[in-house]
């Protein structure tokens, strides 16, 4: 018993509180009519969608910058290399492969950028990095206007320039890991094998990342600042490739998920983009200065989980649409409790 | 402090306030708009905006940054709207109806975000900034589902025709401008809100007298530094609490004002951007995280308002597209806010780096100490 109380303590409450709640949402659902192999089908394929994006989160909340708010800068260098990508006409495999060799060196520049910037703000790193995004976000906003992009696929019929506010990716490389080997069992179920592989592939390169020398003083700089640098580590080096590398795996995030959403979308959509994949990597059980791969891929999972559920159960038992509240507060509220909690780790 | 006028350090001191006089300059003339409509529209917003800027000083004040959860009072003054429309009390009666109902939500809701801020310290604006968040899917809670289903609403006209939710935009024709046409000026061809002017007049008075008492001057001390504070006897929680609360008080009356001049209101909307713009005034005004004054929030209405009006025009003069200058206008008032908050990081990291050259270390703000390396 007095196991489980240290336990519940450790991975705290609101986590096994929302564990259960989703698995109550899905024994639930057969009785009120909620197909359970579509449900299933609707969290892989959104947790693929969204895992690199939480996974984006990690190296810097490793290396002590606490959670990437400003996600948004990777997701811009991710959009700039799909809307390329389509302007020199690649499609299919090359088209998705094209949009992120395009996108990495926008988001390795940007991201070098943005951590110099970090560096210069120690301690303040969360608020700024939000507004930092947010300013990007709507001076792109500009820049998708008065670019000279040409393609028909992306622009505005009428006018001839400035980019569509979403772009269909259908016949370029909508869907394409989706349904590399997707596996299809019985009528609603679909396996987007795929893009699971690519999201494992990745997961899996982090963490081997972490296991190398950079990626263990990265950890060092993030745990013990002082300690990393008596150990001869640069720690404004370190933060710096950290932000790089949240930076790049935000912008390949980015492209997985249009290629399994099937738009691109631009203008102010990456506004808010961050606080979801936030919520979700919290949710698996990350702090605000530690994170691992499996707290990535069980808080998608679970985030992913009861946002698809809780519309479809929820609504068909209280015959009204609350699941926008309960994505709110359920969000916000994980955002707010991994800020206020008094962390054990002395920071 | 000399008394000579340093051109380069006023700069250096106010450079986001620079950028911004020189931006309007270049866009006012463009925008090929009349001097009369721009200083009427200016005299509107300053009476529109100021109270709820004014919500942000204390907290700064009391070293607990800009006061992003503000959002909260500005629910709790749209909830007493919504009263006072269905209880349909009109003029200035209702306003002051509304702020009498809000007066408690405000009080209660500013008590939870300081308790909330106080444990989150270091980090009080991001937290404040999701806490907003957070509550708003409370008020979305309480608004569409609790409103005429289990709160009793009189009014029809207020309610969703499924019989229960404040529907998305409530008219407030009721209580539509009647604090500023109650003594409304005609001069030089244009209109003053007196009324309006003098009620934030008094919130001026309010602060100022407000800084010199015990408790104004606890919040300074806090705001300096709080192990010394706490070791001189001063409730630090506490006193932070009521900093908070009379921030949320405050900002649920500015909503009020502000929703009476605008005479309608977006019931789930109307709140989610005033953080934004009060944090954006305020700073462009040249107020700090730390410091903050009487005319940087005034200076901050007329410069963020100005380039609200102009932009728009400008970038439909320069580029033919309008949407290319409202974009404009939210990345500089983005990028304002970042700039101000990155300076000010700035600033204080080299002020710890000076005081450690100084071996005078035990001067220092703990929280700092942990950033630098």
């Amino acid at each position: 018993m007095r196991n489980f109380k240290e336990f519940a303590a450790d991975f705290g409450w609101p986590r096994i509180i929302i564990f259960f709640f989703l698995i109550a949402l899905f024994i639930g659902a057969p009785f009120v009519g909620v197909s359970v192999s579509t449900s299933f089908s609707d969290v892989f394929n959104r947790f693929g969608q969204n895992a690199i994006l939480v996974l984006a989160l990690v190296p810097m909340v490793q290396s002590g910058c606490g959670l990437n708010f400003g996600l948004p800068v990777g997701i811009i260098a991710g959009l700039l290399g799909s809307t390329l990508a389509m302007q020199f006409g690649l499609t299919g495999w090359f088209g998705f492969f094209g949009a992120v060799a395009i996108c990495l060196p926008f988001a390795a520049l940007f991201g070098w950028l943005y951590g110099l910037l970090l560096n210069k703000v120690k301690g303040e790193e969360m608020t700024i990095a939000m507004y930092v995004g947010f300013s990007l976000v709507t001076f792109f906003s500009i820049l998708w206007l008065l670019l000279p992009y040409s393609s028909p696929a992306m622009v505005w019929g009428y006018t001839g320039r400035g980019l569509r506010t979403t772009i269909t990716l259908e016949n370029f490389w909508g869907k394409i890991l989706n349904n590399f080997l997707a596996v299809r069992i019985g009528q609603n179920f679909t396996f987007p094998t795929g893009m699971i592989l690519f999201v494992a592939l990745c997961a899996f390169l982090v963490y081997l990342f972490f296991r190398t020398k950079t990626g263990t003083a990265m950890t060092a700089v993030g745990s013990n600042a002082d300690f990393a640098r008596a150990g001869g580590v640069s720690s404004d080096k370190m933060r710096t490739v950290s932000v790089m590398l949240s930076t790049m795996l935000g912008a390949v995030g980015i492209l997985v998920y249009q290629q399994s959403f099937g738009f691109i979308q631009l203008y102010q959509a990456p506004l808010f983009m961050a606080f979801p994949a936030i919520a979700a990597l919290l949710i698996g059980g990350a702090s605000v200065n530690k994170a691992s791969m499996v707290n990535v891929l069980v808080g998608t999972l679970l985030f992913q989980g009861i946002l698809t559920m809780t519309p479809s159960v929820i609504n068909s038992v209280l015959q009204t649409d609350m699941s926008e509240v309960i994505r709110i507060v359920l969000s916000n509220g994980m955002i707010l409790y991994a800020l206020t909690r008094k962390t054990k780790v002395s920071k | 402090m000399t008394k000579k006028f340093d051109f380069k350090r006023f700069v250096d001191d106010n450079v986001v306030v620079v950028i911004f006089l020189v931006l309007t300059a270049i866009a006012t003339p463009i925008s090929g708009l009349s001097a009369n409509y721009i200083l009427q529209d200016i005299f509107t917003r300053i009476g529109r905006n100021s109270f709820l800027v004014f919500s942000l000083i204390l907290p700064i004040m009391a070293g607990m940054g800009i006061n992003f959860g503000m959002v909260l009072g500005a629910m709790a003054g749209q909830l007493g709207l919504i009263w006072a429309v269905d209880w349909n009390i009109s003029g200035v009666w209702g306003l002051g109806f509304g702020v009498l109902i809000g007066l408690p939500i405000a009080i209660g809701l500013g008590i939870v975000c300081g308790s909330v801020l106080n444990r989150a310290k270091g980090r009080e604006m991001a937290t404040g900034y999701i806490l907003g968040f957070f509550m708003d899917g409370v008020y979305q809670f309480v608004v569409l589902y609790l409103m005429g289903a289990i709160i009793p609403m009189r009014s029809a006209a207020l309610t969703l025709s499924r019989g229960y939710g404040v529907r998305n935009t409530v008219n407030l024709d009721s209580v539509r401008q009647s604090l500023d046409k109650l003594l409304m000026v005609k001069a030089f061809g244009l209109n003053f809100p007196i009324a309006t002017y003098l009620v934030i007049a008094l919130l001026c008075v309010f602060i100022i007298w407000f800084r010199k008492t015990k408790l104004g001057q606890d919040m300074r001390a806090i705001g300096q530094d709080q192990p010394v504070s706490n070791a001189s006897g001063i409730p630090v929680e506490k006193t932070r609490i009521i900093a908070i609360v009379m921030s949320t008080v405050l900002a649920m009356i500015g909503q009020i004002i502000f929703l009476q001049n605008m005479g309608n209101m977006a019931t789930y909307n109307a709140h989610r951007q005033t953080g934004f713009f009060a944090a954006a005034a305020i700073l462009v005004g040249g107020a700090s995280v730390t410091k903050a004054t009487i005319p940087n929030v005034f200076v901050g209405v007329v410069l963020l308002h100005l380039m609200y009006i102009v932009m728009p025009r400008a970038g439909a003069q320069l580029f033919g597209s309008a949407q290319i200058g409202e974009y404009f206008r939210d990345a500089f008032s983005y990028g304002a806010i970042a700039l101000a908050l990155v300076l000010h990081a700035w600033r204080k990291r080299r002020g710890v780096a000076i005081d450690r050259a100084g071996m005078r270390q035990n001067t220092v703000d703990p929280d700092a100490k942990g950033g630098v390396v």
